[in-house]
């Protein structure tokens, strides 16, 4: 074997060890999930094991996981669709009818996410609880949209600009409105980009926690709530802890794995690409 | 744009607001305009300097070890090997974990001193287990974040990496560059923008870090672990004093401002590059 070959090889190794350790503790998750009860506080730890879909199926079936997995679902769905219906409009008109006033206004709508949610949350609570919202999935909904509305202008934005202005002239001439122009030339030629950033927001709905757990209770908590419930679950319940937890981080990795490449974008406001 | 301005400025206004006043939820009507009351007691507090230096240490080492870390897996990432896309899809798991659910792995299947693999382990090496959130909080609590953000920083700077034109690589190849110096002269002045833009970013997402200690250590033991955000938390929905804890808030916003601009300018700079 050529030294090159060796050292390419070396790598490969390294690289799989890397990623072997970075998702163990996933493995791990995903095993215990798997597993009775007895087996996943057993010492030692099992490796070999009768898998049972026992603690998943109980997870799943117990009714107030189904109630914050449905909260889940509307809060961070219905809040990235919200956030794409008032995005859209707002991306288009900025990339293709930019004033001198464009620059300004993106950069002040990032600067908004720059600002710690906790520097912010007691006159929300407060307002929340004068209009008794507290612990209502729609407006944790709407509290999710307001959080990611900067960054799906962006991602949209970035998206919008790089679209030919040609396309948008030539519907023009033909006699569009800007209605249609919008509905019938730009939403057909954007649809990865819309559904990129839609990932995205839906992503980081899904797993925030700091909101949801202060503004909701048992009826609209979604599942950020309930696994952190477990947090001081002792040794008896892991194998139901690793059920729900899987089933609730599940469907966000699959979409994060999908999305990779948009989602550094997304991320970071485009600058990196 | 109007929700916007609504639901942003106009809370931190009436946190400011709040700052100034006495207000407690549990005993509503005393309450008034106190002044700075609010900020000295805040400033006189031991409790809120911890808390502070909590937080730089917590966004300090985090920082160091992801872009260490991720800097070293971009690279190893950006070569060509058979099941990179497999492998690499693994190692940027952790990014999507619910922060909730990855403090509940590492607090109880990990780090678990009785049932935690960790303390099996270290028992088969003929060491005691270890206590590890009890004793080592910080350090605990920094492993658990550094783990969930050296994906992202790894992303980011891998996608940076391929950006980099393989000709520059090779020019430097043959300009008689080895391995090292091809690193060090060309991939990491390369890099320089992405890496300021993950630090900067990182900074402001660590700075607000808050599911996984409100789901691990709760901020203790003792203080050990709790951060400015999570001690704002705690002033106003453990002890009710909202108005404590609406100072803190104007703390925490400074601190994240002073970063924000640097963002900004970064980012403002970018937009009008790629105008042009």
């Amino acid at each position: 074997m050529s030294q090159a070959r060796r050292i390419r090889w070396e790598l490969t190794l390294l690289a799989y060890v890397a990623a072997g350790i970075m998702f163990f503790p996933i493995f791990w998750l995903f095993l215990t999930g798997f597993k009775s009860e007895g087996d996943a506080i057993a010492i030692p730890p099992k490796l070999l094991f009768t898998p049972t879909l026992e603690s998943i199926y109980e997870a799943l079936t117990r009714s107030d996981y189904a109630r914050h997995f449905l909260n889940s679902i509307i809060s961070a769905v219905g809040s990235s669709a919200l956030a794409l219906v008032l995005a859209i409009p707002a991306a288009y008109s900025m990339a293709f009818y930019p004033t001198k006033r464009t620059n300004g206004t993106l950069l002040w709508m990032i600067s908004t996410k720059m600002m710690p949610p906790v520097g912010v949350i007691i006159p929300v609570y407060l307002i929340f609880r004068d209009l008794r919202w507290l612990d209502n999935v729609w407006a944790l909904a709407l509290m999710y949209t307001v959080m990611n509305l900067p960054v799906v202008v962006w991602t949209l934005y970035a998206y919008f600009r790089e679209i030919p202005h040609e396309i948008m002239e030539a519907a023009r001439v033909d006699g569009a409105s800007t209605s249609q122009e919008l509905t019938r030339v730009l939403l057909p030629v954007s649809g990865p980009a819309i559904a990129s950033a839609a990932l995205l927001s839906i992503i980081l709905a899904w797993n925030e926690t700091f909101w949801s757990l202060n503004l909701t209770a048992a009826q609209a908590s979604p599942l950020s709530v309930y696994v952190a419930s477990f947090k001081t679950a002792e040794g008896l319940f892991w194998a139901k802890m690793s059920a729900a937890s899987m089933i609730a981080i599940l469907p966000v990795m699959v979409m994060g794995w999908l999305a990779q490449r948009q989602l550094v974008r997304g991320l970071t406001f485009g600058a990196i690409k | 744009m109007l929700l916007l301005i609504v639901w942003t400025q106009i809370p931190f206004i009436l946190t400011i607001y709040h700052s100034f006043r006495r207000f407690n939820l549990l005993n509503p009507e005393r309450q008034g305009f106190v002044a700075f009351e609010n900020f000295s007691s805040l400033l006189t507090d031991p409790v809120f300097w911890t808390s502070i230096q909590n937080t730089l240490v917590l966004v300090g080492s985090v920082l160091f070890f992801t872009v260490v870390i991720g800097l070293f897996l971009a690279v190893l990432f950006y070569q060509d090997f058979p099941g990179r896309a497999l492998a690499r899809t693994l190692v940027i798991s952790p990014f999507f974990v619910m922060p909730v659910v990855s403090a509940l792995i590492w607090k109880n299947m990990l780090m678990h001193p009785v049932y935690g693999l960790f303390a099996w382990v270290a028992e088969n090496l003929g060491q005691r287990p270890i206590d590890w959130l009890a004793v080592y909080p910080m350090q605990s609590i920094v492993l658990m974040v550094s783990w969930q953000w050296i994906p992202f920083a790894m992303l980011l700077i891998l996608t940076g990496l391929q950006s980099l034109s393989k000709e520059q690589l090779e020019a430097a190849k043959i300009d008689g560059a080895n391995a090292w110096q091809e690193f060090r002269y060309v991939i990491v002045p390369h890099l320089a923008q992405t890496l300021s833009v993950v630090v900067m970013l990182e900074t402001i997402f660590l700075l607000t870090i808050f599911a996984e200690i409100y789901a691990s250590t709760s901020g203790g033991p003792g203080l050990a672990t709790t951060t400015l955000p999570y001690l704002i938390y705690l002033k106003a929905f453990g002890e009710y004093r909202i108005g404590v804890a609406a100072a803190g808030a104007v703390f925490a916003v400074i601190l994240a401002n002073i970063v924000a601009v640097f963002v900004l300018r970064m980012i403002g700079r970018n937009l009008q590059g790629g105008r042009t």
